[in-house]
């Protein structure tokens, strides 16, 4: 499986609620999420996103709430996976949850900017910035995880098993 | 290798003799809980299950706290699918508009969960029990569905920090300060992935309202729960609110943690946190003077009755500035009963406050107290982000009921020891 698109980068701690406001959340949909998607710290965001992109932050990304609205939101908003140097646990737990992919890599958080083209390789963990030339090794998940993340979730897991 | 506090429960759970850090493991659930943001998502997923049974409808708790009374029609319509679902389950700890109190309050009042226990909830201060010690952290509406279908949850098994605390606070110091300072120490990350152990004879100083206050922002340093050794005041708690049985599990004294602190309580001062991060705290002797708009006690973090009664203590004959907004929320209907019979509402009132129905409201921006651009509000709550209560140009400061009531006399944030008589 491979992911390929634009980078749209971020610092530290980007919180769930600037992921997603508390005031969208009597919502549970989707399409309706993703349209709030990241407003309160990047409110254009949802007009320069194109299906595919990359998600890049610095440390502890997706901290704060334990909303499950907030991977929905970047995943339906058309993000095919987030790097960072580090999630917060709530956020990583759910993110494989519900098969949103996220790789924890310091180094391509570094070496990353914003509008650069990247390029991952899933099953290698490989994270290629093809404006730059340069590449990464992300870090490989747990073997419990990947079956998570083949079954496309915790539900088929779950239900698989 | 020996083990921590957190590590025992997991393996006792696990049904394992022993654990180690970073060890995946299945541990078995004494408790599920949800509230009215996060179940609707989890019945949805529920509906993808084999099962269409829940696991154990006694076993499941779900609280209709964020956005009740419903604020608007979609919330509306939340809570009519948890409360149909509830019904339809026959979910035994199902809690709607006049039983409901804030999830985290509710839960050890209603005696829901005990030490030894181990508990998920979709949200992410369901770390609050810690202070009861048991084992309990938030996660997200899957993995409460999963929770609910099998009655279990895959855990990777934390390392810890351990919290040495020493001596007794100063007046006008609480639990809240206490955590406040620990998360300028370490950071918004500083616990990541860890458990934050409580120990040290500092504790015997910290009611239980202080620790669960404590336990509570375990989630602001990062951590996947906060945790406190069972003593006197922990039994008497459980012995006041629950009738299930509870199991003490301590640490080893060879248990390894990642890292030591030790705080003297005795040394602190009452702390406040700037925007829009928990870690940005000051001692409250380094704040310069902040005019305030709105100032919120209550939230799963700070709305217990030695809350009020510490907000009351500071109100009582006094007013709030002119041109102030000062919000009350009990977090449960008894503290609000409570309250009234102690007559701590009279004192708000005549303070000029307003008193809310137990709510998560203001805290994360929903409802009863939103900011303007450009405004600022001291508030007793856990999150001081962007936007978080309002307006992305809106400011939070975090800080204890007592200082939160003073800076409602005074109309800037102040120590009730600045108050004149």
């Amino acid at each position: 499986m491979k992911a390929h698109g634009t980078v749209h980068k971020y610092g530290d701690n980007v919180d769930t609620d600037v992921i997603i406001p508390a005031r969208y959340l009597n919502s549970s949909d989707p399409a309706e999420l993703a349209k709030n998607c990241m407003e309160d710290i990047d409110k254009d965001f949802v007009k320069r996103v194109k299906p595919g992109d990359i998600m890049v932050a610095n440390k502890n990304f997706g901290c704060g709430s334990s909303r499950e609205h907030a991977p929905i939101a970047i995943k339906a908003s058309g993000i095919s996976c987030v790097i960072a140097e580090t999630f917060a646990r709530i956020f990583y737990r759910n993110a494989i949850n519900i098969g949103l992919p996220i790789i924890e890599c310091p180094e391509a958080a570094k070496g990353i900017d914003a509008g650069d083209e990247v390029e991952i390789d899933f099953d290698s963990g490989m994270i290629y910035n093809r404006t730059k030339g340069t590449e990464f090794k992300g870090q490989a998940f747990p073997p419990f995880m990947q079956e998570i993340i083949k079954a496309e979730g915790l539900v088929n897991y779950i239900n698989n098993k | 290798m020996g083990m921590t506090m957190t590590q025992k429960i997991l393996a006792a759970h696990a049904g394992l003799p022993s654990v180690e850090a970073g060890q995946l493991i299945e541990a078995d659930l004494d408790l599920v809980l949800g509230n009215d943001v996060t179940t609707p998502v989890a019945i949805h997923e529920m509906e993808k299950f084999k099962t269409d049974k829940v696991f154990d409808k006694d076993k499941i708790a779900m609280v209709l706290d964020h956005f009740t009374p419903n604020k608007d029609i979609k919330s509306a319509e939340h809570c009519k699918c948890v409360r149909e679902y509830a019904d339809a389950q026959e979910i035994t700890n199902f809690f709607d508009v006049g039983e409901m109190g804030i999830e985290h309050a509710l839960l050890p009042e209603k005696g829901l969960i005990v030490a030894g226990e181990t508990c998920i909830g979709a949200d992410s201060h369901t770390c609050t029990y810690g202070a009861l010690g048991a084992f309990s952290t938030g996660v997200g509406s899957t993995d409460m569905a999963a929770g609910m279908a099998t009655g279990k949850a895959w855990f990777k098994v934390p390392s810890a920090i351990q919290f040495v605390l020493t001596g007794k606070p100063k007046k006008w110091v609480s639990g809240k300060d206490v955590i406040l300072h620990i998360i300028g120490l370490i950071g918004v990350d500083g616990a990541l992935y860890k458990s934050m152990e409580f120990v040290g004879d500092g504790i015997a100083n910290l009611s239980m309202d202080d620790r669960f206050t404590m336990a509570n922002m375990a989630i602001e340093a990062g951590a996947k729960n906060g945790i406190f050794p069972v003593d006197d005041k922990t039994i008497a708690y459980m012995k006041e609110h629950s009738k299930k049985e509870y199991k003490v599990y301590e640490a080893d004294e060879d248990a390894v943690y990642d890292e030591v602190y030790t705080i003297d309580l005795s040394a602190l001062e009452p702390t406040v946190a700037f925007p829009h991060l928990p870690e940005n705290t000051k001692p409250i002797s380094q704040v310069p003077d902040i005019a305030i708009d709105q100032v919120v006690i209550g939230s799963c973090t700070n709305g217990r009755i030695e809350d009020l009664r510490i907000a009351a203590e500071v109100l009582k004959g006094r007013h709030c500035a002119k041109g102030l907004r000062v919000i009350v929320i009990p977090a449960t209907q008894a503290i609000y009963l409570q309250a009234m019979e102690e007559g701590l509402l009279k004192i708000f009132v005549e303070a000029g406050a307003v008193v809310s129905t137990p709510t998560c409201g203001p805290c994360l921006g929903g409802h009863m107290g939103i900011l303007a651009a450009g405004e600022k509000a001291v508030a007793t709550t856990n999150r001081n982000f962007v936007g978080r209560m309002g307006h992305v140009d809106s400011e939070i400061y975090l800080a204890s009921p007592a200082v939160a009531a003073a800076s409602a006399v005074t109309g800037k944030i102040s120590c009730p020891c600045q108050l004149e008589n």
